[in-house]
């Protein structure tokens, strides 16, 4: 079963967040030449906001795409933004206007690679999640 | 002895219709839509706060903010133009010279600080300290030593630890300050410039992790060794540097907190786990919040009773691209 989506760009520090967890995931593909992905189950998006000092153009092209296929966006069930507290205000925006558009959670926030006590949280705290869904 | 001056030995024409690499474009369309002037900044509405602070706290704000002159100065002049003839792609290239370039603002922008707050005097005099700080030059000497050796990877981790680690026992200090309504346009202009040096700490740690991709396991053990011995020298160091600066106020215990929670930050920049635990990495709220207005919100989903938890406030999203 994945219950995780994730994006990450080359820069793959979402990636390597997501791996650390150690459960099923579907990435977005990064480029508009790609299939896009298509999920069949209940998922948390997993999303990064890098270096914006504005909430436009902070959810990456890719992840609206994904987000405006309506299937896609019926199985959401919540939100974990990655970004950097230096960013300022954009800190994780790109979670914050997702959970404001699709009316779910922005359950977490870990900053860049994530650190072992974030991956540990995370990693339990969606175990738990999942029970708990019908 | 004269140094050979190390340049780009071949250039062609740059075609940005071309592109490599998708982050360089990424990152210069950051770069440029975060551009600023100190102008812009209406500095002189802090006057009435600067003069509430004691001389003991002006002096520690004015030598801080000499301290951050010199490494934006260093970062401008040496730092991002050093890597300018390792680059990788011609995209790249250009990215360092605007980095560059925006560490030339952020240390004029400095100056702008002081002659709204201060008189000639003060200022002489602070700039006099941070020449003679011995801690201050220490950290400057050791990172100008990488610079000008002939390692391009070693030289990338030496430049985001300065971006991301080194900066930070400075930039602890107008973030203070803001939480306690002091220097609030001072503040808004430094958060401008940690913003920059967040972006490029990301892009010199993405790129440096893209050198050692192409690396050998041993080169790669060799370089994970390296960063994390720069890291403690540089941190023995730092906390000397930040005894220096703040014993006098009694912050140097929180400052070290931020110490800690933003050289885990460089190290993760860089593509390695953080060092420092989480019992010491607890930043005084109040600092983070300055820093970013919502990162104290609770966002702990998971182990939050539910009823304190917040769903995402409206945010203003005007992407064109959304269907709904």
């Amino acid at each position: 079963m994945t219950d995780i989506v994730y994006f990450s760009s080359t820069s793959g520090n979402t990636h390597r967040f997501v791996e650390k967890l150690g459960r099923a995931a579907a990435r977005i593909p990064l480029y508009a030449r790609d299939e896009p992905l298509r999920v069949s189950e209940p998922y948390v998006l997993v999303v990064p906001t890098y270096g914006g000092g504005e909430t436009k153009g902070a959810v990456p092209k890719q992840v609206i795409r994904f987000l405006n296929d309506e299937h896609n966006r019926s199985l959401i069930r919540g939100v974990i933004g990655a970004g950097n507290t230096n960013f300022g205000t954009a800190f994780c925006v790109a979670g914050d206007i997702i959970a404001a558009k699709c009316k779910v959670p922005h359950m977490y926030r870990f900053e860049v690679l994530g650190t072992p006590d974030d991956v540990r949280i995370v990693h339990d705290g969606l175990e738990e999640f999942w029970k708990q869904q019908p | 002895m004269i140094d050979k001056l190390k340049l780009v030995s071949h250039v062609d024409a740059i075609n940005w219709n071309k592109i490599e690499d998708e982050k360089d474009v990424e990152v210069w369309n950051r770069l440029v839509n975060n551009f600023w002037l100190p102008e812009k900044i209406p500095l002189s509405n802090d006057v009435q706060s600067w003069n509430t602070l004691t001389p003991v706290e002006q002096q520690l704000t004015m030598r801080v903010f000499t301290g951050l002159t010199l490494l934006d100065t260093i970062q401008g002049t040496v730092g991002a133009v050093s890597l300018i003839p390792d680059a990788i792609t011609p995209h790249e290239e250009a990215v360092y010279t605007n980095i560059a370039f925006m560490e030339s603002v952020h240390a004029k922008s400095y100056s702008s600080i002081f002659s709204t707050l201060c008189s000639t005097k003060e200022i002489d005099e602070a700039f006099r300290w941070s020449t003679e700080n011995v801690n201050l030059q220490k950290k400057a000497s050791i990172v100008m030593d990488y610079y000008q050796g002939d390692d391009p990877l070693k030289r990338k981790v030496a430049s985001t630890l300065l971006e991301s680690f080194l900066f930070y026992s400075g930039f602890y200090l107008p973030m203070y300050w803001s939480s306690r309504a002091k220097l609030t346009n001072t503040a808004d202009l430094i958060r401008l410039i940690i913003r920059d040096e967040a972006v490029h700490g990301y892009y010199i740690g993405y790129k440096y992790q893209k050198g050692l991709e192409a690396a050998t396991q041993e080169r790669r053990d060799e370089m994970k060794d390296y960063t994390f011995n720069l890291v403690y020298e540089l941190y023995e160091n730092e906390v000397q540097y930040t005894q220096d600066l703040y014993d006098e106020v009694g912050l140097t215990e929180d400052v070290k907190k931020f110490l800690h929670y933003n050289a885990n930050k460089a190290l993760m920049n860089l593509g390695y786990e953080a060092m420092f635990p989480k019992t010491v990495t607890d930043v005084n709220p109040a600092i983070l919040s300055a820093l970013s207005p919502n990162a104290d919100e609770n966002h702990d989903f998971f182990s939050g009773s539910g009823s304190s938890y917040v769903i995402g406030k409206a945010v203003n999203t005007e992407d064109a691209d959304w269907d709904f």
